[in-house]
């Protein structure tokens, strides 16, 4: 690891003043779960590192007048999952059991984990986002990179396994900085982006930019559910992923939200897949539909046409899932029939 | 590949000219006080700081690039916790700090300042390795250690966990002589056990 300049501050503010220090390169450290590796590889080599997780305002999670939940970006994904706040999200907590490693759970914050940097190995290995642009992808292995939105340089997928549920969910997230009391408040989704140049990053963040809270809206008894296709139980990221939220009025859809998460360089809001549920009954033939319409203009590259498939089943599966459909797996029993979940009856009486 | 690291684009090129204009509303607020000076300090280069390690106060001297695991080993001799990834993936390095687990490999020494870190070496009388023992749940022993402070952590935080949620909570350690099977036996005798 390079050597750096550490800081600790306490309140927002002199967060910020650490972070737009002229002609220094910043890195912000929550859990350390992403960051610190990548220190020691030296794809970071940051200059000043500033650890927000003593910054009181950053711990809580908090609901709002309007029913809003405001998540600190130091709260830690166990305390997420713990709380009685984010019970009416169930698809951002099923994601959260799916990472089942005790230490990425008790060590990894929520906000940490929707910044995790892209996982792609031409990254990692230092050969920067967009590795030699695209070419190192094309030409190598590129068994785990994007199926969709890759037409450009970028080929990586988004690392975050939690930003498709938050984003079907309606999230947002709080910005401070750059400027001392500059604040905003951005949807989750139009914080991700696909860099175009070696100059960009795979967020809109601008130095001296730090996201203090995730906000996420009431959700009253809107359905939602998240399907992770895996090659393994464990920590490893997925193959393929999908977040759906919807609510179900006399047994039909209404206002679908469905996200693909590992296909393509940000969170891939699939709103063709959503448009084709509205207005039907879920059941394995309307949620297969969905999930080739969310796929259909996939381009696979030379060792990844795979996931295709896996991702149409990542979001057959999460609508059937969201709609209180058994999809098998180790929490539920084997059955292919609605449960009785009381969320259900009351939706579809 | 680790020669060509350094031809990578360095996180310092994303960053310059990635001011793209973000389409939201921006509000003022002064919600926070005014910046106090103990927040504002800078740490570089060599300083002294104390933890609590199982139950003792121990001053080391670090370096803000120093992580957790090597003070734990090369500073105060507890050499439980063990480097064997770069990321953490491992679990090897598991160590309780306030209580949870956590990778010392990918903790800032810095960052664990006054507070409590308890490692494998302090749960000799603990009923975790005697049922490791018991159920021969060890091979080479290299993931032990950090295998043992996951199941405290996770016997705390889930005493009457089912065979299915031991499965799952431990999917942050590694044992490459794969004795999962033993170890899933010591972990259940114990739920059964509380």
């Amino acid at each position: 690891m390079k050597n750096f300049e550490y800081a600790q501050p306490t309140t927002e503010s002199e967060a910020v003043a650490l972070l737009t220090e002229p002609k220094k390169e910043t890195a912000i450290l929550a859990g350390g779960t992403d960051l610190v590796g990548l220190m020691k590889r030296m794809v970071v080599t940051a200059d000043r590192v500033v650890n927000i997780c003593e910054i009181k305002s950053l711990q809580q999670i908090e609901r709002d007048d309007s029913g809003s939940v405001w998540i600190g970006a130091a709260v830690c994904l166990d305390e997420f999952l713990d709380d009685k706040n984010t019970d009416e999200f169930p698809s951002a907590k099923q994601v959260i059991q799916g990472i089942s490693s005790i230490q990425l759970q008790s060590q990894g914050t929520l906000v940490g984990e929707l910044m995790r940097r892209p996982n792609c190995w031409y990254f990692r290995e230092g050969h920067g986002l967009l590795a030699d642009s695209g070419r190192m992808v094309n030409e190598g292995d590129n068994r785990y990179h994007a199926i969709l939105g890759n037409r450009g340089p970028a080929r990586f997928v988004n690392a975050s396994r939690l930003a498709p549920s938050l984003i079907t969910l309606g999230a947002q997230v709080r910005i401070i900085g750059p400027g001392k009391d500059e604040e905003q408040i951005l949807d989750l989704a139009s914080l991700y982006r696909t860099p175009a140049a070696d100059s960009e990053l795979e967020n809109v963040l601008q130095p001296g930019q730090l996201v203090t809270h995730v906000i996420i809206p009431a959700h009253g008894d809107r359905l939602s559910a998240a399907y992770e296709v895996r090659h393994g139980e464990g920590p490893d990221q997925p193959l393929a992923a999908a977040a759906v939220s919807m609510d179900v009025v006399s047994g039909k859809v209404q206002n679908a939200s469905i996200v693909l998460g590992q296909v393509a360089p940000e969170p891939w809001i699939a709103s063709a897949a959503a448009r084709s549920l509205c207005g039907k009954v879920v059941n394995e033939e309307t949620a297969a539909i969905a999930g080739i319409e969310a796929l259909a203009g996939a381009m696979p590259l030379s060792q990844n046409e795979y996931k295709i498939q896996l991702a149409q089943v990542a979001v057959k599966r999460a609508v059937l899932k969201a709609a209180g459909y058994d999809t098998g797996g180790l929490d539920s029993p084997m059955l292919n029939e609605p449960s009785a979940s009381p969320s259900l009856e009351t939706h579809i009486a | 590949m680790s020669q060509q690291s350094s031809q990578g684009v360095s996180r310092r090129g994303f960053l310059k000219g990635s001011g793209a204009a973000v389409a939201a509303s921006t509000v003022v607020s002064s919600t926070e006080a005014e910046a106090a000076a103990p927040g504002l300090q800078v740490v570089s280069g060599e300083t002294s700081i104390t933890m609590k390690v199982n139950g003792k106060s121990m001053t080391a001297k670090v370096e803000p690039r120093t992580t957790l695991l090597d003070v734990l080993r090369y500073q105060f001799d507890l050499t439980g916790a063990k480097p064997v990834s770069l990321d953490g993936s491992s679990g090897a390095s598991t160590v309780l700090v306030g209580g949870k687990a956590v990778m010392a490999s990918t903790t800032l020494a810095l960052a664990v300042a006054r507070k409590e870190v308890t490692t494998c070496e302090s749960l000799g009388g603990d009923v975790v390795p005697a049922a490791f023992v018991e159920h021969d749940a060890q091979q080479c022993g290299f993931c032990t250690p950090g295998f043992v402070v996951a199941v405290r952590a996770f016997l705390n935080r889930h005493p009457d966990a089912t065979e299915e949620q031991i499965r799952a909570g431990l999917n942050g350690n590694i044992c490459r002589c794969g004795t999962y099977a033993n170890i899933l036996q010591a972990v259940i005798s114990l739920v059964k056990g509380n």
